[in-house]
């Protein structure tokens, strides 16, 4: 593997056990609090929803569009996507949002499914299967995003799609060991890697991109080519930490974001 | 009606997010990199590293601008 594919499995990495670790808290909450077995439907009809995605939105993507035209859509969309994760994670380091915390949004969704009244039909507790489900599908949506975004920009979807569905395994493996949310995860570290490759990455296709509107319509190249990533990944580690200093004020509490 | 407009909120919520000035920052920037790369003959090899700069500024300000809210 190069250096972009070892990116590409660790940016989908580390993203897949962030988000799962988020669907999990609630699943958890769901299941202790009200039904298994519905909370369980949930997060398998989630499943099957996502799969469904991910086939159409993969398959729409890789045929209608020439590849400069790829990398300018999906890069640009990555980048947004991307700096968003980096502005939360420097509004975070810099005390201007308080940390994500995973024992406090369990205990709020213990809280909610507790006061909740019972919603049940043909055998299924409803309000555990829809937050099941809305939790599962819309944190796995993003995992589904980066894994076609990065799988098709680097045509190589299936180190994307390991790399995504080993960080479920992982999670799902430890939460089953566990019993409970994964607060000991360091979430807010790991988001901020994440946004630093995404950032990366998607300064990298989306300025390639730009190509498509030449004459040629060929992607255009950056010095170095490959080599250029680890150098991006560097520069916006580097601005990253001058926004921190800069934006730094005194740690908020806790709470559930 | 209720659908499509809970399908684009679904959307902008997942790309776009808290801040919609990091993606006007991008856009606008990856739109002035065309209009560089179309009217003027810049080295490839210039012009890439240059507009990462200028996107990395633009992030800058955005979140400067957004800091200050």
């Amino acid at each position: 593997m190069n250096a972009a594919a070892w990116g590409l499995g660790a940016a989908v990495l580390l993203a897949s056990i962030v988000e799962m670790v988020e669907a999990l808290t609630i699943v958890m909450a769901m299941g202790v609090t009200r039904s298994w077995r519905s909370t369980l439907a949930g997060v398998a009809a989630a499943l099957v929803a996502l799969a469904a995605f991910t086939a159409a939105a993969g398959y729409a993507l890789a045929t209608w569009l020439p590849k400069a035209a790829l990398q300018l859509a999906i890069g640009t969309l990555l980048l947004i996507f991307g700096l968003q994760w980096l502005r939360k994670a420097i509004l975070r380091s810099s005390g201007r949002k308080a940390m994500h915390d995973e024992d406090q949004i369990f205990a709020d969704e213990v809280a909610a499914a507790e006061s909740a009244g019972a919603v049940t039909a043909k055998g299924l507790d409803w309000f555990s299967f829809m937050i099941s489900f809305k939790g599962v599908f819309l944190e796995g949506v993003e995992v589904v995003f980066i894994v076609i975004t990065f799988g098709l920009s680097a045509g190589n979807m299936p180190v994307a799609i390991g790399a995504a569905v080993i960080g479920v395994l992982l999670v799902l493996a430890v939460g089953i060991a566990v019993r409970g949310p994964l607060s000991k995860v360091p979430e807010n570290t790991m988001k901020y890697g994440v946004g630093l490759l995404l950032a990366a990455f998607g300064t990298f296709w989306s300025v390639e991109g730009l190509g498509v509107f030449t004459g040629g319509h060929q992607s255009l190249e950056w010095p170095g080519a490959d080599l250029a990533i680890p150098v991006l990944v560097a520069a916006w580690f580097g601005l990253s930490r001058l926004m921190v200093h800069a934006l730094r004020r005194p740690a908020v509490p806790s709470a559930s974001i | 009606m209720g659908f499509i407009r809970g399908f684009g909120q679904f959307w902008y919520d997942l790309i776009i997010g808290d801040d919609w000035k990091i993606a006007a920052a991008v856009v606008a920037t990856l739109a002035l990199g065309t209009v560089v790369l179309l009217a003027f003959a810049v080295p490839e090899p210039v012009l890439t590293p240059v507009l990462g700069l200028c996107l990395m500024a633009a992030f800058v300000i955005a979140l400067r601008l957004d800091a200050r809210d």
